[in-house]
Parts: structure tokens; sequence; C-alpha cells
């Protein structure tokens, strides 16, 4: 088990390192971050060479690069453009980011698996069809649909709740952009649990648990679910990283300050060190997530053993 | 059913926690009736620079200085004339040297006092290139510019030759030519007085800005809000009318529009085109639709060969003919903007120089014209234009296809236009500079201040600081040197014009509409206007 972790970590060093070249590159191939810093006018000659040394712009991307990536080693990813710290964006944007994932998982999990134990158990009854005329409708709704119009009939028709989200960004303000930035996930969650549950209730342990004379209760929970489960955490796992990263859509319909606004925000400026640096810390998110998916399959599945 | 009951259950329990904290968040001042107070929350960009005076450039940073700062001048919130608001008098025997007296009795908001030192300081701050400061040509015409900030190499003076505190209250500036709108150009917030405490503490200045203005500071959380209190101890005449204002940063204009429908904003100053439609119905008379100083054309690469023949004034001619704006400007953009007929804007008036059909026949559409134009002229270079727009912000994309489908049905040929989209305004701004544009290609301005010589001079000087097309003309630069040097305003503003004419006979840029500023707001507030800026006049808002 430690050898294959240590395994694992030490893999994930080329993928970060691609990833934030990969971006490097692509945010400088968009041109020169300083033009579009004057407004409609060119900036004067002077002070567009002192910004781009300020920056570190002047030097060749490759230089760039390793300056960049030497300063993230320790724990300095630059300036933005508005002279704030990167690091100092982070710790505003992340935690509401995270907010918001957390909330949006919490609504995958409880409704999403709930759904789905119900509906796997009962296949072909109304419930079941209804479930699943349901979710197709919400995986072919884009977010940004699901979000306006939960927005403009919540928010503004029938006033439950503030059609954007303070600056303090609580959980109970970030429950309906949770559910709307949820929602395709909620549907898929749902969709895999049904079948993995219709699918393990004809296996041999699930009768002989059955034949056993055990409760019922303890039969799905303990037998079906646990087993039935191990696609979904999949799932789950790997969907942390998206989510975050994914959270742009959702965030500018509510006007929600996280990561997906300051991406927005640095994609539009052509801010290099914002956006890097936010990737950069999504990249590892990702990372990790996968790494702990994949080793909480050995917790779920005893014959899944890592050497 | 089970699972159905848990969602019901769920979603209430959302609408309950959110109806409790949607209570809680508001400021509660219950009172009613015009109340000095109450305080209204009003959406904001963030903005892209420090707040410094001299490093704000765009119109989200400069709402702030609005509200915080006041200069010599201070531009008339509705006629857009310089007035006089700290300078008790500005004199000058030659347009080149000016003696200014501050007025008596004027502080910053943390008790000390605005002196002439106050501004010098500001000014050499502003210059100075180490700065890094985004609006330092506008120190440009003072004495010794060019040693404080090169155009290449370090620089070798950290303060203005041309600036010199001669009292407490007076100090004078000589000029390198003369310019005889200069104290007209006063009010612009670059030339706001600075605290010493922005030199002493400047981190923690940035993070609370200090000014001289009907409003402080109270909080500011960047990228989210800043709140800004009224000053009771404000000696100005232009107090706030209200308790202070809450700017709140809204990255999509559409869900500000939508707090505002929903009662939890009072104020947006920027109506979203997808709702202009429906804005009459939504607020009635609670919404703004006025001129102001922003002017939008088609500039031409004229160090493009193709673009600088002599038969190419004939094409640009040809072009602006087979515009059709007044069907643009109502379809598209549902008259929040007006056809231009000239280079300048209304918000100037006839007075400042704004001459209504200045462009004459050349500005109104008139295909068959238009077509004879452009094959007079050798056609088309290349046998099409491109027009070249950024297409991340503004609705630019929707206005240039319909530009070039009125081309297109002028000239009778499905391919003589078509929109060339450029991903960031960052990078056509880039291609802009390095000079690869090809064809025409949006341009905007947006006015620094309300005179004739800011709709010219910078954009069609030569080599001038806006001048993205580089086109030079003689007689132009003659005729704005010589509107310079003239004392007599009227006059120096009729020379103006005629070096508008010299643009307008080259057709050195397709002028296409002047664009309106808009706001709509609550119930809660009235007296709400916009400045030639477009930018709210918040010290004169009333709520409740």
């Amino acid at each position: 088990m430690g050898r294959y972790v240590v395994r694992r970590l030490l893999q994930m060093i080329p993928v970060f390192i691609g990833a934030t070249l990969l971006i490097f590159l692509m945010v400088n191939v968009m041109g020169d971050p300083i033009a579009g810093l004057c407004g409609e006018r060119q900036c004067d000659a002077a002070t567009a060479a002192q910004l781009k040394k300020e920056f570190g712009l002047d030097k060749p991307v490759w230089q760039q690069y390793l300056t960049y990536m030497g300063n993230v080693f320790t724990g300095d990813f630059g300036t933005a453009f508005n002279g704030q710290k990167v690091t100092e964006l982070m710790a505003t944007a992340f935690p509401i980011t995270i907010r918001l994932t957390v909330v949006a998982i919490l609504i995958e999990i409880v409704i999403g698996v709930t759904l789905g134990v119900i509906t796997g158990l009962r296949r072909g009854s109304a419930v079941d069809t209804s479930a699943l005329v349901l979710t197709l409708v919400v995986i072919s709704v884009p977010t940004f649909v699901t979000g306006l119009l939960l927005q403009l009939l919540l928010g503004v028709e029938w006033g439950w709740i503030k059609p954007s989200v303070s600056t303090d960004a609580t959980f109970g303000e970030l429950i309906v952009p949770g559910l709307v930035l949820a929602s395709v996930s909620l549907a898929y969650v749902t969709r895999l649990t049904r079948t993995s549950i219709a699918e393990n209730r004809r296996s041999d342990y699930v009768r002989t648990a059955v034949a056993k004379g055990l409760p019922r209760r303890r039969v799905i929970i303990r037998h079906l679910l646990r087993n039935s489960l191990i696609p979904v955490v999949t799932f789950i796992g790997t969907d942390i990283g998206a989510l975050m990263g994914g959270a742009i859509v959702t965030e500018r319909i509510f006007n929600i300050h996280g990561v997906g606004y300051q991406l927005y925000q640095g994609i539009l400026r052509q801010n290099t060190q914002t956006v890097v640096g936010f990737v950069t810390v999504l990249v590892l998110v990702f990372l990790l997530a996968n790494l702990i998916v994949d080793l909480l399959y050995a917790v779920l599945d005893p014959r899944i053993r890592y050497a | 059913m089970r699972g159905a009951t848990h969602a019901k259950w769920a979603a209430c329990a959302a609408a309950v926690a959110l109806a409790a904290t949607g209570c809680g968040g508001d400021s509660g001042s219950g009172s009613s009736g015009g109340d000095s107070s109450a305080v209204l929350s009003s959406s904001w960009g963030d903005p892209q620079n420090p707040l410094e005076p001299a490093n704000t450039n765009e119109v989200q940073g400069g709402k702030v200085l609005d509200m915080i700062f006041r200069g010599l001048k201070r531009y008339d919130p509705k006629t857009g004339a310089a007035k006089d608001m700290l300078a008790e008098k500005i004199d000058t025997t030659d347009s080149q040297n000016f003696t200014i007296t501050v007025k008596a009795g004027w502080k910053f908001s943390n008790g000390e006092a605005v002196t002439a030192k106050s501004f010098v300081d500001a000014w050499n701050y502003g210059a100075s290139l180490k700065n890094n400061q985004k609006n330092a040509y506008f120190f440009g015409y003072i004495e010794g510019y060019d040693k404080v900030h090169p155009e290449t190499g370090t620089q070798t003076a950290d303060t203005l030759t041309g600036l010199k505190v001669t009292g407490d209250r007076t100090f004078t500036v000589k000029l390198t030519q003369k310019f005889s709108t200069f104290p007209d150009t006063l009010g612009y917030p670059a030339f706001a007085p600075l605290p010493q405490a922005f030199y002493t503490d400047h981190a923690g200045w940035i993070k609370k800005p200090v000014g001289n203005g009907p409003y402080t500071v109270q909080s500011y959380t960047k990228g989210s809000k800043m709140s800004l209190r009224k000053w009771d101890a404000y000696p100005g005449t232009d107090k706030a009318q209200n308790g202070g204002v809450d700017l709140k940063v809204y990255t999509d204009n559409n869900t500000a529009y939508t707090d505002l429908m929903a009662g939890n904003l009072d104020l947006v100053d920027d109506v979203p085109a997808a709702q202009l439609k429906n804005v009459k119905s939504d607020l009635g008379d609670r919404y703004l639709n006025t001129p102001a100083g922003i002017i939008q054309t088609l500039a031409f690469p004229f160090y493009d060969k193709d673009w600088n023949t002599s038969g190419a004034v004939k094409v640009r001619q040809g072009l602006s003919m087979a515009i059709n704006r007044q069907q643009i400007t109502d379809t598209i953009f549902q008259k929040t903007r007006t056809p231009a007929t000239d280079w300048t804007s209304p918000v100037l008036g006839t007075k400042g120089g704004f001459q209504d059909g200045l462009c004459g026949s050349g500005c109104e559409y008139n295909p068959s014209e238009a077509k004879k134009l452009v094959k007079e002229g050798g056609g088309l270079p290349g046998g099409q234009v491109k027009i070249t727009y950024n297409a991340d912000t503004g609705s630019h994309k929707e206005w240039v296809d319909a530009v070039c489908n009125s081309i297109n049905n002028a000239l009778g040929n499905d391919k003589a236009c078509v929109g060339n989209p450029v991903g960031t305004f960052a990078d056509f701004r880039t291609q802009i500079t390095q000079k690869k544009m090809s064809g025409p290609f949006r341009a905007g301005w947006q006015m620094d201040y309300p005179l004739i010589q800011n709709f010219l001079q910078p954009l069609y000087y030569t080599n001038a600081s806006s001048n993205d097309g580089h086109w030079s003309n003689k007689d132009f630069d003659k005729l704005v040197n010589q509107a310079n040097t003239e004392t007599d305003t009227t006059k120096a503003i009729g020379i103006f014009q005629n070096a508008e004419k010299v643009v307008r006979d080259n057709m050195a840029a397709i002028p296409l509409w002047y664009q309106n500023g808009s706001a709509g707001w609550s119930e809660r507030l009235s007296n709400v206007a916009l400045n030639p800026f477009s930018v709210p006049v918040y010290n004169e808002i009333k709520v409740g």
C-alpha cells in the first residue's frame, strides 16, 4: 500500500509539470497582456517596458516558466495586475469554491444515491420511470439554462432567495447554486447507482445474506450498497476536480467570487500569473482526488489490494 | 416515494435557510422619506489596476475616484463644463505659464490640509516612470517630463522642473508649449491631490484610499465590495445627499439587473443589452438612457499600402455611406446609441465644439453612391474588407456583423465584408500596437475630459497616444497646434473644428455612433443622473 501511494505520488510530478507548462504556453500565445492594461489606448513605451520587467514578461517564455516554477515551490505565485498577490486571491477564492463544491457533492451523494437505490430496487416501477425521465431532462439541459431559470423563478418571481450570493457566500446562500452545479452529475450518480444496485441485487452474496435471514435494511446498506458504490465513488471522486474547475458558469450566474470568477477574470485580462496559479492548484486537487478514490477502493472492497 | 419526499424536504430547507440569511443581509435602516443617512447599493466592476489617481484609466476605478476625490476643477455633472472646485484662480498671460491658487479650508478625510504641495507631489508621483502610472502621459505637457519619464532608458530626475510650490496655497506650472485649454483638463482624476499618507504608507493607502471628496472608504474587499460612507466634515458644497454607497462587484451585468429586479440592489449603471427590450416595462420611469462622451468608429491601418493609396479616400467614404447607422442603432442597440454625424460627442454641446452634421453626406446611408465611390477608388483592397474586433466583451460581434451585412447589401457583393473576431481584448490591442491590422478595425473613444481637443488630438495627431491607425496629416497637425496656442476659447474651438474637417475630408476614421450611458434603479432612489462620463452622480442621489 505504502509503495503504491509513493508510486502514485511520483507519477503526479510529470503530469503536474506537463499541465502547468501547457497552460503557461497557451496563455502566452494569446498575446501581450500589457497591451490590454491601458484600455483603448496604447501604453506609452517606457511604462509598458517597466511593467513588463516588473511582471517578468520581458524574458523568453522558457525562462519565465522556470522562474515561475521555482517561485511556486517557495509558495510564491506572483502578483496579479491589480497589485494583489495571487496567493491572496486564492485565499479568498478557494474557500468559497470549496464550500460550493462541498454543497454540490453533498447534494449529489444524498439525493443521487438515495434516488439511485430506490429506483434500482424497484426497476420498472412508476418511480423508476419518472426518475429516469427526470435525469434525462437534467442531463440534456445545459447548466446555464437551469441556473438562470432557478435564479429567475426563486430569486425574482417568488423571492425565496437572493439572486446573487453575497461576499460572505455562506452555506445557506450556496444551496441553490450548489444544486445547479451538481445537477448534471446528480443525474449521473442516480443512474450509476441504479444500474449498479440492480446488477448486484441478483448476485450470490445478496441471496446468501437474504437466506441468512438478515433484516432487509442491513442487506441493502451493508451488503448491496457497499459493493454497488465502487463505480459511484469513482465518479464522485473525479467529479470533485471537475466541479471546482467547472464552476465558472455557475459562479458567473450567481455572482459568486470564487475560483471560477478569478479564472474568468484572469483569462479576460490575460493575467498569466492568476490563470497559471489557479490552474496549478486545480491540477493538484484533481490529482489528489483521483488518488483518494483509488485508495478508497480498498476500503470498499477488500478484494482489491495494492501491493 | 421516499426519494421524492427527501428532495422536497431539501428544497424547503434551502428556501428557509436562504430566506433567513436574506433578511439578515440588509443594512436595515428602516426609516423612510429622503433619509440622508440611508445607504444605497450599486453595481460595480473590478478595477483592473490598483486604485491610484494617476493609475486609473477605466470607468470602474474612475467611479470611486470621483467619489473620494475633488480636484482643482470639476466637470459639471449636467453640462460637462469645467468649473473651479479647489482652484481659487488659475492665472495665465501666455497660455504656457500658469499660476494656480488653491482654496483655503480644504482637508483630506484624515485631517491633513490640502495645500499646493499636495498637488505638486501628486503630479510628480504620477509622472515619474518608476511608479508605473498608466496615466503618466497626462503630465506630458509639463516642463521636465522628458527627464522624469523618458521614452527609453532610465529617468534622470524625480520631479518636474515645470512645477514649483510658491506658497502654502500657490504653485506655478510651466508647460513645454502653449496649451490654452490646459486648465480645463485639470478636472481629470489623474490631477487629484494626494495626502502624505499616500507616500508614507503606500500599501495601506491602496488597501483603503484616503481622499478629499464627499465620501470616505469605510471598507474595501478587493474584487468584491467597497463600502463608501458620507464624510460629514466634507468642506465642499456638493455634499453627499445619502449616507453612503456600497459598490458590489458583478462579473455579469445580467446578474446585477436580476438583483435589481429582485430588490437586492438599488442601482445598475449598465443595463445589459439583452434586457433593453424589457427595461421600459420592468422599470418604467426608473430608467435613464442619456448620451455620454463616447464615440465608436472604424479605424484604418494607414501603415498598410493598400489603405494609403490616393483612391483609398473614396473607398473609405464609400464604406461609410454603405453603413445604415440608423437601422443598426435602432435594432441592435435598441436606441442606446445615436448615429454619429461628426467625430466628437453631443455632450460637448455646440459651444464646446460639437457640430451636428459636420460629416455631411459622407455619414448618410446611400447605397448607390457608396457603390460608385468604392468603384472609383479602385475597389476594396484585396476585394474584401475584414473588420477586426475583440469578441470577449461588449456586443461587438452583433454590430460588426450588422455593419458588414449593410456593406454587403449596398455593394451587392456577399463577400465584400466579413468580421474578424479576436479572442481577447489584450490580443486585440497587441495586434493593433504591432501594426498587424490589414483592414478596418473597431475603435472606441471615451473622453478623458469634455473638450473637443480630447476627441481629436489623441486620436488623429501624428504619432499621438491613441492614433492606432497611424494616420498623419500636416494640415491637421498644423491646425491643432494653432488651436492650442489660441488663448480665446471660442476661437480655439473654431480652429479645432477646422481640423475636424480635415479628418472628414480624408475620412481618417468612419464615425459610427455616439454611445449612451444607461442606468436603472429601485423605488428607494430618486434624483438619479449620469454625468457626461456615464458615471452616476452618486452624491446627488436621494434614498427613501
